[in-house]
């Protein structure tokens, strides 16, 4: 029995998916392709409604319009327990008057497998999630980050040909969390299973997908991947959303030109439509400008009005001659820290025209 | 901190405890220490056949409580917060009436010209009246009646508890329905029919104005033979003693719970 080789992942698709509670769209003509094997994330604010979409998956909400595919198989109106789909939960929602062993079972119980096959697969499951031997313990005797794997493996021991994780490492501290993350990686390579992870976590969604969905009042703004997302997003919300970057309002001057005050700055992106033209500026693509730089850098002056270390780097306030505040990010080894100037004082920052990333104005 | 205990405690002390221990004194004292009043407990049959018959009533009303109340009590603590509080608020309201009251109304449904057997007459489904009171039939109904908030209200404070998210879990590692009840939601919800059941048996031990009105002098429950003891024969000792056993049979179930489920839960507290 080998859980690996078994599962048969398929893709998903979702159909042009809406829920209205009366005038209110939860989820709003949602349409999305998911291929088999792929590691997707929904990323977006609470209220975004990624838990509606989750529930429409699962079959726990009842899509006021649309159709939900897995494979060529349409389950828009399957009940839960018909759709084989792997649901690893906030809170992990282990059964406490269960064993491990039997809470990782309970897939098998249910489907009526002959007892005589659980005791393997059980053992398979297990240490697959590196809890072997961890049959007879009591769910109360489980840390966090055990009672997630129990979770996990009692999601995959049926070879499910989908799973979805509704924000599954929420609960965990920041250590075990990055570290459960490389995990789930390496587990989805190994599972090769299709995958639709929910988080608020942006972090967390660019370390694990293949694509990340970002959600926002409903609908899926963008879909990309996490490079993509971060380099080339959409409009102003996902440029805001994703990393820490400052959004400043700048004008059209040119094909590839835009103002921001009375710097001219070149892109190397074409710049965007529209009236409102943002220029999202990422604190870790400014660079501390001096005199061995490329002459094609977008070059901008003004004071540094604080500094502010955090352990692996430090952020760097400016103000620009205009007024308007930016913040750069430093690693802070040596050479990193040595060129930071101190509070008040003069400092050029640049910009690489690849790092000149132009948003239109979000039009929700 | 301990000060704010002393009036009650004292109450209780004054009303509850002496009265016991006289109760107690009673039983075994009588002209000098004597154990004749028990030794009469164990020989005689009609006190047998009271305690049988009591137990056996108990047992009954604890049976069709648990099966009446799970489903409203699992249906209030599916419903909005909103709505379930109806439905409690349903199942509470005869506690406003008095138990008197309840069993003459239970009196007048169910007597040979009672509206149920008038009713069945009328449209032809009886010929002779159905005998519905005056027995054991009719103290069960009545005190099941009177009972049920009792056994409804300890299992929806237990299955409100059950996270949504464990029937969702079950359904969607293929559990049908009916799996997922019985292999998730029902043995979470055991503590809450534990409570409820030993609530509704050591109440209906002690039931008195019911059976004695619907029993119609054929159901003798441990309860009459004691008033019949003290007010007819005035039989303080054997009244004592029979008393001091009920109270011993309440003790050693509420141990018994006690060890299948946290004294807390037992009380609600929880």
């Amino acid at each position: 029995m080998n859980i690996a080789k078994n599962i048969e992942s398929v893709g998903v698709s979702i159909r042009n998916a809406r829920k209205s509670y009366g005038a209110f769209h939860a989820l709003d003509d949602v349409s999305l392709e998911v291929g088999a094997g792929e590691f997707v994330s929904l990323l977006g604010p609470s209220g975004s409604g990624k838990t509606t979409f989750l529930g429409i998956l699962g079959g726990f909400v009842q899509p006021t319009s649309g159709s939900v595919f897995l494979g060529d198989r349409d389950i828009t109106y399957a009940p839960p327990h018909k759709r084989d789909i792997g649901i690893v939960f906030q809170n992990y929602a282990l059964f406490p008057h269960m064993s491990v062993g039997e809470n990782v079972a309970f897939p098998l119980r249910a489907r009526r497998l002959p007892k005589s096959t659980w005791p393997a697969r059980v053992r398979d499951a297990l240490s697959m999630v590196q809890l072997a031997g961890f049959e007879d313990r009591r769910i109360t005797e489980l840390s966090g980050g055990q009672r997630q794997r129990v979770a996990l493996a009692r999601a995959i021991i049926f070879e499910p040909r989908l799973i979805l994780m509704d924000e599954p490492l929420s609960a965990l501290d920041k250590q075990l969390r990055e570290n459960m993350q490389i995990e789930l990686r390496h587990l989805h390579q190994k599972l090769r299973a299709t995958i639709i992870y929910v988080t608020h976590d942006q972090r967390e969604a660019l370390t694990m997908s293949d694509r990340v969905a970002i959600m926002n009042r409903g609908k899926i703004v963008q879909i990309d991947t996490p490079v993509r997302l971060h380099d080339h997003p959409t409009d102003s919300f996902v440029a805001g959303f994703i990393g820490e970057a400052t959004l400043l309002p700048v004008e059209q001057a040119g094909a590839e030109y835009v103002k921001l005050g009375s710097y001219l700055l070149r892109s190397a992106h074409p710049v965007p439509p529209g009236k409102e033209i943002f220029l999202a500026v990422h604190a870790e693509k400014l660079l501390i400008a001096d005199d061995t730089d490329d002459g094609f850098l977008n070059r901008m002056a003004g004071t540094v009005t604080e500094v502010l270390y955090q352990g692996e780097s430090a952020r760097v306030f400016i103000q620009l001659d205009d007024g308007t505040r930016l913040s750069l990010r430093q690693p802070s080894n040596h050479t990193g820290l040595t060129k930071i100037k101190s509070v008040g004082s003069r400092m050029t920052i640049a910009l690489h025209p690849q790092d000149t990333i132009l948003v239109p104005k979000a039009s929700y | 901190m301990f000060l704010l205990l002393t009036p009650a405690l004292a109450v209780i002390v004054a009303l509850l405890v002496v009265p016991l221990l006289w109760l107690a004194w009673q039983s075994v004292y009588h002209n000098g220490f004597t154990l004749e009043n028990y030794r009469r407990i164990l020989t005689e049959d009609i006190y047998w056949h009271s305690f049988l018959q009591t137990f056996r009533i108990a047992f009954i009303v604890t049976a069709a409580t648990a099966l009446l109340g799970y489903p409203v009590a699992y249906v209030a603590a599916s419903l909005p917060r909103r709505w379930s509080i109806i439905v409690l608020a349903m199942v509470v309201l005869p506690f406003w009436t008095s138990v008197l009251v309840r069993a003459y109304a239970w009196l007048i449904l169910l007597q040979r010209t009672g509206i149920i057997n008038s009713t069945l007459k009328s449209l032809g489904l009886i010929d002779v009246p159905l005998i519905l009171v005056n027995n054991e039939f009719g103290t069960v109904i009545a005190t099941v009646h009177i009972l049920l908030p009792f056994m409804v209200l300890p299992l929806y404070a237990t299955m409100q508890k059950i996270p949504a998210e464990l029937t969702m879990a079950g359904a969607s590692l293929g559990g049908t329905p009916s799996h997922v009840f019985f292999r998730v939601f029902l043995p979470l919800s055991l503590p809450g029919i534990i409570a409820g059941a030993v609530l509704v048996f050591v109440l209906t031990l002690g039931f008195y104005i019911t059976p004695e009105l619907l029993g119609g002098g054929r159901t003798f429950m441990v309860s009459m033979l004691v008033s019949r003891n003290v007010e007819l024969y005035n039989e303080w000792g054997a009244a004592s003693s029979i008393s001091v056993v009920l109270l011993a049979c309440v003790f050693a179930i509420f141990w018994a719970a006690s060890r299948l489920i946290p004294v807390e839960r037992l009380m609600g507290m929880r």
